[in-house]
């Protein structure tokens, strides 16, 4: 019972939390502050994700999202030396209410979605014991997803090298 | 028990704030932080249901779109960085060659 206060508990501020630091990575000016408020929501979701029975996700998470891809932000708004008056909202007000109007409508929509698909607030979780694992996650990737596994691998190999490719100071002089 | 439908809504919000970053911001590094912030929402989606419905396939899905995130923003940043050699802007108004 405690148990399942503490859940509740950690679940609102979890969420409490990850929303506020999304509308600060949004309408925040700064681009500094952008990046730390996802660093913020990227644990949050780890947080959510323990919640879940996803502890190898959260240690990826944090690791992978956290830790490598928002350092790779980082890196490049201190490269790219961006003042906080070159981050102003885009246009005019009226862009601004448009664009909350389609977010709104697309709020509605996934609303009306989920009050139509199968509810799950009476079914029972079919996860047992110990799911999430590292273990379970391991064999998933390396028996059933091995193709896909590999794949990624090569992906991440090409992402490498076209990033290096793009980011190189050409030096011939055949470019002037 | 948080049921997952909870975690639906939560991911939803969440999405729609991604997307109203994208929509809204004019700085390219800002919106590519509203993407991130969607694909998380997206592996929310996923791992609620992974442990609703007892399968370990949708934390694995969640491991790759993670993945794939990862070198989706190292291109994208070097996308980014290679403009701003030339144009010295991120302003992705800036950017509009080939616009109508």
């Amino acid at each position: 019972m405690a148990d399942g206060l503490m859940e509740f508990v950690t679940f609102c501020i979890t969420t409490a939390v990850a929303i506020i630091s999304a509308l600060f990575v949004v309408f925040h000016r700064n681009p500094i502050v952008n990046a730390v408020a996802l660093v913020l929501h990227l644990c949050c979701i780890a947080v959510f994700f323990l919640l879940l029975s996803a502890p190898f996700l959260a240690a990826v998470q944090i690791i992978v999202y956290a830790g490598a891809i928002l350092v790779l932000f980082l890196f490049v708004v201190m490269l790219l030396d961006l003042r906080a008056e070159m981050s102003r909202l885009r246009g005019s007000g009226g862009q601004v209410v448009l664009a909350s109007g389609a977010v709104a409508g697309l709020l509605a929509l996934l609303g009306i979605a989920l009050r139509r698909s199968r509810q799950t607030f009476g079914l029972d979780l079919s996860a047992g014991e110990g799911f999430g694992a590292p273990e379970q996650v391991a064999r998933a990737l390396f028996t059933g997803d091995m193709i896909a596994f590999e794949l990624a691998s090569i992906l991440l190999l090409v992402a490498l090298v076209g990033a290096l490719m793009l980011t190189q100071a050409h030096a011939d002089p055949k470019e002037r | 028990m948080v049921a997952t439908d909870y975690y639906l809504i939560v991911s939803a919000v969440l999405f729609t704030i991604g997307v109203l970053g994208v929509l809204v911001r004019r700085n390219a590094i800002v919106m590519f932080m509203s993407i991130e912030l969607m694909l998380n929402a997206v592996n929310l989606t996923l791992v609620a249901y992974a442990r609703q419905f007892g399968s370990v396939e949708g934390q694995v899905f969640v491991f790759f779109v993670m993945t794939v995130a990862a070198a989706e923003a190292a291109v994208g940043l070097a996308i980014i960085l290679a403009i701003f050699r030339k144009r010295r802007s991120t302003d992705v108004d800036d950017a509009s060659l080939m616009r109508w």
